[in-house]
């Protein structure tokens, strides 16, 4: 193999004339990777904690609403969904939203596409490590609150959640990397993240290795930082007398 | 609601959407043997005394985890071509995305099933490694007599769960433009212009076979009775 290495092609200014160099597409690409991940990370928290409540409250139609919800989002392939969300929902809008989405920047429409995606795809998964969680803690706890007079939200409040959200810190942390290595989907529908921008790069520049060698380094560093501050979170939210958590 | 619906095109592309779900299917079964072999071996070199293969199965499982699939599925359809025509004298033209993608999933699966069968192989009493070695078996006779047979029972519903993550990841050879059954699925929406029809089919298909899939896990995650 006669392949000739070339790694300053990272200061070379791009072809398509935009004034930046190679490099600043790199460093786009993980910008957009970051923030695409963090959005999505919200979304997930928010309905993965809803949801994971709904599935251990006693309620019947609330935990089978839950159920459905997770298996629903667990059993398609994330590929699917995300073409699902970009391709097909605006269709089956009603026709003025639709059209309104349709009218949107495509860069907007692929962003706001891949949050929503991949937010409901890891609130799944989230939910089920808070149901875990709240399961994990003795029956006793719900049953003492209520004796006390606590309505059950008010439990959840006060005695359940403050619990089980310190102990699920450690899963999430896998799910959190996990939404970084998933944003790479996102590629598919067109969003320039990292690894988008990696392969426009051997497009214009023939350069394959040098690019994805790149681009593998910012996913591992990635997980490297990601991994140290979960680390930290774990250690400040550690719950005194419970083992490995 | 706008959109009409028009489910006519995907009767007439069956055959061509069965060819797709073959190709799935062949990657998924290549990737789960290949993975599950590759995977004791790393889990084994993980757990063994000798430093160096433990840092080399380390350094493998972590960096295929780290990595996003897709990424890895890139790499592969970058490297594998190049050494296949290196080695084999392939002609440049010849298609060799299929083989690409085999490899590629085989070996990123293998971090993933080595992580899965470490946790197994710990599972199993200390005693039970201690009273092989007192019989007289050497550590190789223990490991593949004793120790494994356990570890495997107790991680059946763990790695069937695994199964199942990889035939859904396998929709990702999307990016190689391979036609496995997603790929199909899209082409022909694409072709007929019933992209909406044929997507939600192929997410209703993947929900049906996922789904069965997991209930029989949940059957077999029943604890059994123990002797």
């Amino acid at each position: 193999m006669s392949y000739q290495w070339n790694w300053a092609v990272f200061t070379q200014p791009s072809a398509v004339g935009d004034g930046g160099t190679y490099g600043d597409w790199m460093v786009a690409g993980l910008k957009m990777t970051v923030s695409v991940s963090l959005s999505a990370w919200i979304i997930a928290l928010v309905v993965g904690c809803l949801m994971g409540v709904l599935r251990t409250v006693p309620s019947k139609g609330l935990q089978r609403l839950a159920t459905g919800y997770v298996e629903l989002l667990r059993n398609i392939p994330l590929l699917v969904q995300l073409f699902i969300w970009y391709f097909i929902i605006p269709e089956l809008l009603p026709t003025r939203w639709g059209d309104a989405i349709k009218q949107l920047a495509p860069e907007t429409q692929q962003f706001g596409a891949a949050v929503i995606c991949l937010g409901l795809f890891t609130s799944a998964r989230v939910c089920e490590q808070v149901r875990a969680g709240i399961q994990s803690l003795p029956i006793g706890q719900t049953r003492a609150a209520l004796a006390l007079g606590l309505s059950l939200p008010q439990a959840y409040r006060f005695v359940l959640l403050p619990m089980a959200f310190r102990l699920v810190v450690p899963p999430l942390t896998s799910e959190f990397l996990n939404i970084f290595k998933n944003s790479a989907v996102c590629s598919t529908i067109g969003l320039l993240e990292l690894a988008a921008q990696g392969r426009q790069l051997v497009d214009y520049t023939a350069q394959p290795y040098e690019s994805f060698i790149a681009v593998t380094l910012m996913y591992l560093l990635i997980n490297v930082i990601v991994m140290a501050l979960m680390h930290l979170l774990e250690r400040k939210v550690k719950v005194p007398g419970y083992m490995g958590s | 609601m706008a959109y009409e619906f028009d489910w006519s095109s995907i009767p007439n592309s069956l055959p061509f959407l069965a060819e797709g779900m073959l190709v799935s299917l062949e990657i998924t079964l290549t990737a789960l043997v290949v993975g599950m072999v590759w995977g004791t071996v790393l889990a084994v070199m993980r757990l063994s005394s000798v430093a160096p293969l433990r840092w080399f199965a380390a350094g493998y499982v972590n960096l295929f985890r780290a990595v996003p699939l897709v990424m890895v599925l890139l790499w592969f359809f970058l490297v594998i071509p190049q050494l296949l025509t290196t080695f084999f004298n392939l002609r440049p033209g010849t298609d060799v995305r299929m083989a690409s993608a085999l490899v590629g999933f085989a070996l990123f699966e293998s971090a993933y099933y080595a992580e899965i069968i470490r946790a197994g192989i710990q599972s199993v009493p200390k005693g039970q490694l201690a009273a092989a070695t007192a019989l007289g078996l050497s550590h190789f006779q223990a490991m593949r007599l004793v120790v494994l047979p356990q570890a495997l029972r107790n991680m059946v519903p763990l790695l069937l769960t695994q199964a199942i993550v990889l035939f859904q990841d396998t929709s990702l050879v999307y990016v190689s433009a391979l036609a496995d059954f997603f790929g199909a699925a899209y082409k022909v929406g694409d072709r007929d212009g019933r992209l909406v029809e044929l997507l939600l089919f192929a997410g209703a298909v993947y929900f049906v076979l996922c789904f069965a899939l997991s209930r029989l896990v949940q059957v077999l995650q029943k604890p059994r009775v123990q002797h």
